[in-house]
């Protein structure tokens, strides 16, 4: 492999991953946080507006950091992968551009009122903002997915003279039907590491035994929440986004799943390792015919194999493609049998006094992280060796004039400035994880500390 | 169309500098005239609920720029490959220097954070005057339309350019000293008392630097690059662009010796737009000149996208332009008036 090609895929796959750590816990919070500021609102439970007032910020320090990394990848798409942009910019261009004037104007305006606003505001006007940040997260993540949906699967295009594609469709581009599935199964997604998040911080204050009311709702908005996210992930969202590769990627999904020859009633890999060398897979536990079950809905049916293909336009890592897919799928079956066994106990009333499943709940939240990193490689390594899927290689795609040294430059750049952030996110998030949600200060006292001007983390 | 495309796009970016210029120019002074953490927060306040708000438009900005003008995205970023990414690292510590800074309340890490935030708002006010510097230049464009910078070659106006040579970085001091009048008149609307009295003495302090700058960037400019003032003697109505540079210095002067801080503030944002209209004016229809010989000038024409890609984006465009401000307007009626410590909200701003 040139180097060249490989350092500018390492540098966008480098940053896309670790800012991707980011907006999924935006992403998913936001939606918890609009349950909890809902709930305060409509019972007048005041427990619930301090739940959501301690969340916002872990959300606030979780949105600068998404943020920061964000403008990079906007940027990369012209440093990095210019003759992608003069060859797709016509097209792409419009949904990152939407994104811009739609998404972040919105973000940006009701983020302030959202963290900064609640004294200035009504209650009602809070709760808005509230839901405006929740919308406009969710926006961003449309227009960054239907950017990728048309990456895996071009429509609304034509091709001109000068080789590059432009607009045709605007509709067809922004309602791309592979958007649609992909996206449900990303936002989802990103609920489950939200979900997962809360809960883990409800069970370790319900574990250490500090601020155990507080720790009791975030374990049960958790769970609850990580009940339908879980399942909504797996039927209809991924079996749908499954279909849809299966049909139109058909070697991408013989990759996935390491089928190397096309048959009729192929069998699903549980577990094994692949030799693509020797076209086989080592110690495998297979299940008979369910991948023909679950891509076609029949047991006979015929399942396209790499055999299918030729070499060239097999994806170009098909190990770590593989491992990637049964990851993500292996960690969904895990995500949907622990949220059972704790909606179980939350429903029998035994959840907060069973340190085992709250252990558990503890330690579990890198996994959906994990689970979703591993999604998005599965789909961009399933894309290759497409940068635009049968029309544009990944090798032709780069920046031809930026050198590899150059490329390491901000490349080890980048490594380092990342470096930076995540020690101070973890910094701040644990020291607001270990000063926890604001006590219940009563009135009186309150109406001293406003009087003597002095914010609470003052008074602390 | 493309016209229209390459208005809107430099529309945008004026409506940027702006902007973010008044929080950049503020991180730029606030180490030298906030003196205490009372005083530090009160400059972090008056930015804080609108600075990201402002950057957002760099990034719609850049956005309309890939759509409209993908070749010219494609070429341009590839070929500030290095600037880029240093602006991009700058951008992050900005941003960390102005939002995690409260949420640690030890005077330490204050002065951490705010050392970071004054030196990177340093560094981004003279890439950002650097990187217009280059492309009223030209860069060494290839017949392929790409090119590649180095930071820095022989220093000198020639064909095989760096991103710096003494050309650029008189437009980064120009852009620096701009934004950092412009920064301490905003300060000056925004605050009171002692910090107010600085503020207001950085940018007279400057003043007389801003106006011997304009007059020896535009000498400099006539004289770096030939030809650009083509489009003057084409259309001479030009001429009025340099006349409002000027009234709007001499209005800054007098708004600003009668303590009319809103209209010193005005004038100040006048003359960015001024100098920048003066700029694309001069570059039109070009929109990245080569120093490789005019034949491989990006301009509207051969770096626009196509004709129905141009008309839906003016629809949607125009849709969310409108939104974006209502919302512009709301936040800054929200947060207007010199920010008062004591009516702070329980979170640091």
């Amino acid at each position: 492999m040139d180097s060249a090609l490989l350092i500018h895929r390492l540098h966008f796959a480098f940053t896309v991953t670790f800012h991707y750590l980011f907006p999924q816990l935006t992403m998913g919070l936001a939606p918890l946080i609009v349950i909890l500021k809902t709930i305060g609102w409509r019972t007048g439970d005041e427990r619930y507006d301090r739940a959501a007032r301690f969340w916002a910020k872990i959300f606030g320090i979780n949105f600068v950091i998404g943020v920061v990394t964000g403008i990079p990848m906007e940027f990369q798409f012209g440093t990095n992968w210019s003759h992608f942009s003069r060859f797709a910019g016509g097209v792409i261009g419009q949904t990152l551009a939407m994104e811009g004037c739609f998404a972040f104007f919105l973000e940006s305006t009701f983020l302030g009122l959202f963290l900064y606003g609640e004294k200035r505001l009504s209650k009602g006007l809070h709760w808005f903002s509230t839901l405006m940040v929740f919308l406009g997260s969710w926006m961003s993540g449309y227009f960054i997915v239907a950017t990728d949906a048309w990456m895996q699967h071009p429509v609304g295009y034509e091709r001109v003279a000068d080789g590059s594609v432009q607009l045709k469709s605007f509709w067809q581009l922004v309602l791309n039907p592979w958007a649609w599935w992909q996206y449900a199964h990303n936002m989802s997604g990103a609920v489950i590491t939200g979900a997962f998040v809360m809960a883990a911080v409800g069970a370790f204050y319900l574990l250490s035994e500090k601020h155990v009311e507080q720790g009791k709702i975030f374990v049960r908005v958790g769970v609850i929440a990580a009940l339908f996210v879980t399942v909504f992930q797996v039927v209809p969202t991924g079996d749908a986004q499954g279909r849809m590769i299966a049909q139109n990627q058909p070697v991408t999904l013989a990759a996935m799943e390491a089928l190397w020859e096309t048959q009729p009633g192929a069998p699903l890999v549980i577990l094994g390792q692949p030799d693509v060398a020797a076209q086989k897979i080592d110690n495998p536990i297979v299940i008979p015919k369910m991948l023909s079950i679950l891509t076609w809905r029949s047991w006979g049916a015929e399942v396209k194999g790499l055999n299918a293909v030729p070499k060239q336009d097999w994806p170009d890592n098909i190990p770590l493609l593989y491992y990637t897919y049964h990851i993500m799928v292996g960690l969904g079956t895990f995500f949907i049998a622990i949220t059972a066994v704790a909606c179980i106990l939350l429903w029998r009333k035994k959840l907060y006094e069973s340190r085992w499943m709250l252990w558990i709940l503890l330690m579990s939240f890198p996994f959906p992280y994990i689970a979703n990193t591993a999604g998005w490689m599965t789909a961009e390594f399933g894309r290759q060796p497409w940068l635009v899927y049968g029309l544009l290689r990944t090798a032709d795609g780069y920046s031809k004039m930026v050198s590899a040294g150059n490329a390491w430059f901000s490349f080890l750049g980048f490594l380092g400035m990342y470096a930076v952030l995540s020690v101070l996110f973890l910094f701040l998030v644990r020291r607001e994880i270990e000063h926890g949600p604001e006590p219940l200060v009563p009135k009186d006292l309150r109406e001293l500390v406003d009087s003597a001007h002095m914010t609470p983390a003052e008074v602390r | 169309m493309a016209t229209i495309w390459f208005m809107i796009v430099a529309v945008m970016v004026a409506i940027y500098v702006v902007l973010d210029g008044f929080d950049l120019g503020a991180g730029a002074v606030h180490l030298f005239i906030a003196k205490d953490n009372d005083e530090r927060r009160t400059v972090i306040r008056a930015i804080g609920p609108v600075w990201d708000g402002n950057e957002v438009w760099l990034l719609a900005a850049g956005g309309t720029l890939y759509f409209a003008f993908p070749q010219l995205y494609a070429s341009g970023f590839s070929g500030f490959y290095l600037p880029l990414m240093m602006v991009l690292w700058l951008l992050m510590l900005r941003a960390v220097g102005i939002e995690f800074r409260t949420h640690i309340q030890e005077r330490v890490w204050q002065g951490f954070f705010d050392t970071i935030f004054g030196v990177s708002s340093i560094l981004l006010a003279i890439f950002f005057g650097a990187a217009l510097g280059n492309v009223v230049r030209g860069v060494p464009l290839n017949p392929d339309g790409y090119f590649f910078e180095p930071l820095w070659t022989n220093w000198r106006v020639g064909a095989q350019n760096g991103i710096l040579d003494w050309y650029t970085v008189m437009c980064g001091v120009v852009a620096l000293v701009t934004l950092v009048v412009h920064g301490s008149l905003y300060l000056a609307t925004k605050t009171e008392g002692a910090l107010n009295f600085r503020a207001r003495k950085v940018a007279s302090l400057f003043w007389p630097v801003q106006v011997l700058l304009t007059i020896f960037s535009l000498i400099a400019t006539v004289y770096a690059v030939p030809g650009i003032l083509q489009n003057y003697t084409r259309w001479p109505i030009g001429y009025l662009v340099p006349l409002v540079v000027i009234g709007s210095l001499i209005y800054m002067y007098f708004a600003h010796s009668r303590r009319n801080e809103k209209g010193a503030f005005l004038a100040s944002s006048l003359y960015i737009i001024a100098m920048l209209v003066g700029a694309v004016f001069a570059l039109y229809p070009n929109v990245l000149p080569a120093s490789t010989g005019s034949q491989y000038d990006l301009t509207i024409y051969n770096s626009a996208t196509g004709a129905h890609g141009m008309a839906v984006g003016f629809v949607w465009w125009t849709f969310g332009m409108i939104l974006a401000a209502v919302y512009f307007v709301f936040v800054y009626r929200m947060f207007r008036g010199k920010v008062r410590l004591e009516e702070g909200s329980d979170h640091g701003y």
